[in-house]
């Protein structure tokens, strides 16, 4: 992630400004602030940083934050992948969660969840259980939210949960009879 | 297509103005929607196409309910430069053809709901005829279609708004880009673009819209 100054911010040799060789650490310039997640530091999570082009298949079984560019598909299986602000998809995805805050095109299959950021552009379908979208996103395309595999056996709910699952934040949408 | 034009502007860039992108929202009653909302009650798995920017509400909403959900913001789509051309007089020239190759087609899916809220008074005139037709060749018959249209009161600068659904018969109006009313249909206009469908209904609104539902 430590980037080395651009060649026109870097200090010219006929500049009349003395300089007072100020310490390393200060002459870093970091222009925009990765996008930070608890999951990205893990050491689990493979990093695929902005200056990477990947063309062909994409197969992994760990998680994955991707920064850079792929062109062909991706497939994590029950792992997760992180699309990062400068990461540009054009593949097919098929993960457990993706996050995506960067472009894609190409269709996503989250098993679990599919979060588009707001900064995200995805031209393609969705696939997936669960979906969040950031108000600023931009999609086209299509949503098809698969019903969780419900378990084998359900116990029955107390009537208490019924009643505080209806009162939510969410808009109501009761049909009229 | 002459009488479309009203307040005609070239002058189309979604560019230049940011205001009212806050996030600031009013809410506002809309018979159109609550007759949309009577039609489709009781039925699952609709396919539902939404032409406005991506709205989270409604995608939620939704696809909570069970329908599929496809969202095409073809207003915005429209100001590609590539769907543009200078003609010799240097009057830019709308590439129709173009347009329709890569928007409002779904490989032959057809749906049951369209959200077209008042896209045609901001879509560029030689699109409009046009997207209606295929709009109505991309709906299911008996399929049910939703939009706004502004009357002559609404004035010229009318501002653009996203529309998310907050209920059964209101909606959450918020600013969107900066785009120009194009023109002002008045019934019998809206009649006439709307000739391939089988019924028409109109429900006066406020903030000088007119609600149209129509069947396919």
């Amino acid at each position: 992630m430590w980037k080395s100054p651009k060649p026109d911010e870097r200090p010219t040799a006929n500049t009349s400004v003395p300089v007072t060789n100020p310490p390393e650490i200060k002459k870093e310039f970091r222009p925009m602030e990765p996008v930070k997640s608890a999951d990205s530091f893990r050491a689990d999570v493979a990093h695929i940083g902005k200056s990477v082009l990947v063309k062909g298949e994409l197969s992994g079984s760990e998680d994955l934050y991707l920064d850079g560019e792929v062109e062909g598909s991706i497939d994590l299986q029950e792992h997760n992948l992180t699309i990062g602000p400068h990461g540009r998809v054009r593949a097919n995805v098929k993960a457990k969660d993706v996050i995506v805050h960067g472009k894609v095109d190409g269709n996503i299959q989250g098993t679990d969840r599919v979060e588009l950021k707001r900064s995200a552009v995805l031209v393609g379908d969705i696939s997936t259980q669960r979906i969040v979208i950031e108000d600023g996103a931009f999609f086209k395309g299509a949503i098809d939210i698969k019903k969780e595999a419900k378990p084998a056996v359900k116990a029955e709910a107390p009537k208490t949960f019924a009643a505080a699952a209806s009162f939510n934040d969410q808009p109501t949408f009761t049909p009229q009879s | 297509m002459g009488f479309f034009k009203l307040f005609r502007n070239e002058d189309r860039s979604p560019e230049g103005s940011a205001v009212g992108q806050s996030g600031d929202r009013a809410t506002r009653h809309s018979s159109g929607l609550g007759e949309l909302t009577k039609l489709i009650s009781g039925k699952e798995s609709l396919t539902i196409l939404d032409l406005g920017p991506t709205s989270p509400q409604n995608i939620s909403l939704l696809t909570g309910l069970g329908h599929r959900v496809y969202n095409e913001d073809v207003l915005l789509a429209s100001f590609d430069p590539a769907y543009t051309s200078a003609s010799e007089d240097g009057t830019k020239q709308i590439k129709v053809a173009e347009f329709l190759r890569e928007n409002l087609s779904h490989n032959g899916q057809k749906f049951d709901v369209v959200l077209g809220w008042d896209i045609p008074d901001y879509l560029h005139e030689g699109l409009v005829k046009p997207s209606v037709e295929r709009l109505a060749g991309i709906m299911k018959p008996g399929g049910v279609l939703l939009a706004f249209f502004h009357t002559k009161d609404a004035g010229p600068d009318a501002p653009y708004f996203r529309y998310h659904i907050a209920g059964k018969d209101s909606l959450s109006l918020q600013r969107g880009p900066q785009f120009r009313l194009q023109r002002v249909f008045n019934n019998r206009h809206i009649e006439n673009l709307f000739k391939d469908f089988s019924n028409i209904k109109f429900f006066l609104a406020r903030d000088n819209v007119r609600e149209v539902l129509v069947i396919r």
